[in-house]
């Protein structure tokens, strides 16, 4: 799986290492977690009301597109929230949420 | 001293502290972003170091000036700051704001420097991941570094469009197409008036434009955004009408701005329809005021752009300032610059229209509300039952009614409604706008429940 954005500046940041959907994957200090996980995948997660997937819109906060898991529970915004060391995200709720697969 | 409480740290939002502040008030200012800025003046978050004439280009210059003012203010304690928090509802003179917790901010006087969100048309495909606004690709380019793709379709019209175009080739992105709405007709007959208010700006304009060369195109219809695991090409007709298909990964689409008025309407604001903007706008004398100690400035009030928005941040100041009977700076020369402005901005939105026509005309299996993936047709299935009025066709179609609140979709869904019923889209009326203004946890409010302070 390829990323969708591409960096074109600010390169040398420090590493940060993260996990989403299980899988490690690194970002850069002074990342959203949006640039994160697109800078190695190509989507954020499934939209509930269609077949297509989304990887955020606005990217202000406003259209709340990029709205993920954490896996102890609480969501964030993608757009909007800087990444941290050893954050674990997911795309969907966990198993066992309302609404969610047992 | 009177509380001012002040909602966005962009343009507006500054210039209104700096303005209070010298008067010798102590103003709050309360705002999303980690550093203030606002979205066009967007400061990267610590430790990135290019310099503000790569991210502002021709307006590095204000932007530096603003941010060191700025800090300079809080720094100096004049003005009280508060980052990463939204304001989710105003009532009897309380902010309910979340950020890390969430607090009541209580206040005498209110000026909302909301700003405003790109303006969207549906085009088919638009729900796909990869298509962004045009304002997110330029957030993505300014305070990351990055493009959203590597071969790029802008689409819309506006300024936004050419200005991003250029920021992007600038910064090594590879942009296929610029496709503008905005018949070059159009462009010619504004453009006059454009050059007579603002000569420079206008001219700055053009010469962006032309070193597009032939990726510009003026005149186009967009018929549909060709997808896979995201966007795949643009389909697309000339001003002649001959069809094309430019193949891309990311697609950004935009038609100028819409302002962001939902405190605005939660604070009680009235509001008009705006013909030449044609979006509904908060109702405010010339200065500001929008209700009793109640300001509104900047692209949340009218859309006069950046440096509009200094001025109506000053504005705002100044008018509570005279109700508060404190000595204030002469309001005329303000006033002055923001007719200037004003008639620069009415000129810029006939040289770049909105596409009624073409959002009238909708298939019905293209998608309004990007939230709910609600389509064109199904929305036009409810009128009958709903009526051709914006509040009740949201109640029984769910166009507006999504996590976005409709900022993305309602001007769009107003058009269909207006369609409907052969009516103008001011007769469709207004969607009234609901708190919390953001998505909220309930947790917030549960976890400082104090039961035993019943």
């Amino acid at each position: 799986m390829t990323g969708r954005v591409l960096r074109l500046a600010e390169t040398g940041r420090a590493a940060l290492r993260f996990r989403f959907d299980g899988e490690e994957l690194t970002g850069l200090a002074g990342d959203t977690v949006l640039t994160a996980i697109l800078a190695a995948r190509s989507t954020l997660r499934a939209a509930e009301f269609g077949p297509e997937r989304r990887a955020g819109f606005c990217l202000m906060g406003a259209c709340q597109d990029c709205w993920l898991w954490q896996e102890d529970g609480p969501r964030l915004r993608a757009c909007s929230t800087p990444l941290r060391e050893g954050m674990r995200l997911r795309s969907a709720a966990a198993a066992g949420w309302p609404g969610e697969e047992a | 001293m009177t509380r001012v409480l002040i909602v966005g740290a962009g343009p507006a939002g500054m210039r209104a502290a700096e303005t209070l502040a010298e008067a010798g008030l102590h103003p709050v200012v309360v705002d999303e972003a980690a550093r203030a800025g606002g979205q066009i003046y967007r400061r990267p978050p610590e430790g990135f170091t290019r310099p503000a004439e790569k991210l502002y280009g021709s307006e590095a210059a204000k932007a530096r000036r603003l941010h060191a003012l700025f800090d300079r203010l809080v720094a100096e304690g004049r003005v009280t700051h508060l980052p990463e928090r939204s304001v989710l509802a105003l009532s009897g003179g309380v902010a309910q704001v979340l950020g890390a917790v969430r607090e009541e901010i209580a206040f005498d006087r209110l000026i909302l420097a909301t700003g405003a969100t790109d303006r969207l048309a549906p085009v088919p495909g638009w729900e796909s991941a990869g298509v962004y606004t045009l304002g997110a690709a330029q957030i993505a380019l300014k305070a990351q570094g990055v493009a959203l793709g590597r071969r790029i379709v802008l689409a819309g019209s506006g300024p936004l469009l050419t200005l991003l175009a250029t920021q992007l080739r600038a910064a090594g992105a590879e942009v296929a197409a610029v496709l503008d709405t905005a018949p070059m007709r159009a462009q010619i007959a504004a453009g006059a008036a454009m050059a007579r208010a603002r000569p420079q700006t206008t001219l700055r304009g053009l010469r962006l434009r032309a070193a597009l060369g032939r990726r510009y195109h003026a005149g186009v219809t967009l018929e549909r955004i060709e997808t896979a695991d995201g966007p795949v090409a643009m389909h697309w007709r000339d001003a002649r009408g001959r069809a094309r298909r430019t193949a891309c990964d990311m697609v950004g689409l935009g038609w100028h701005l819409r302002a962001d008025t939902h405190l605005a309407d939660l604070a009680g604001a009235r509001f008009d329809w705006s013909e030449p903007f044609r979006q509904w706008l908060p109702r405010c004398d010339a200065l500001g005021r929008a209700g009793d100690g109640f300001y509104v400035a900047g692209d949340g009030q009218r859309l006069l752009g950046a440096d509009g928005a200094e001025e109506a941040g000053r504005a705002a100041a100044i008018a509570c300032l005279q109700d508060l009977g404190l000595p204030h700076p002469a309001p005329a020369p303000v006033l002055r610059r923001l007719a200037r402005m004003e008639r620069f901005a009415h000129a810029l939105a006939r040289a770049f229209p909105w596409p009624a026509e073409a959002v009238r005309a909708l298939p019905d299996a293209t998608v309004v509300c990007r939230c709910e993936n609600i389509s064109a047709g199904l929305l036009r299935e409810t009128l009958p039952l709903s009526g051709a009025e914006a509040n009740r066709a949201k109640s029984l179609s769910r166009v507006g009614m999504g996590r976005c609140q409709g900022r993305y979709c309602q001007l769009a869904g107003a058009e269909i409604v207006a369609a409907s019923a052969g009516r103008s889209v001011a007769e469709a009326g207004r969607l009234r706008a609901q708190p919390p203004a953001r998505p909220a946890p309930i947790g917030a409010w549960l976890a400082t429940g104090d039961p035993g302070a019943e």
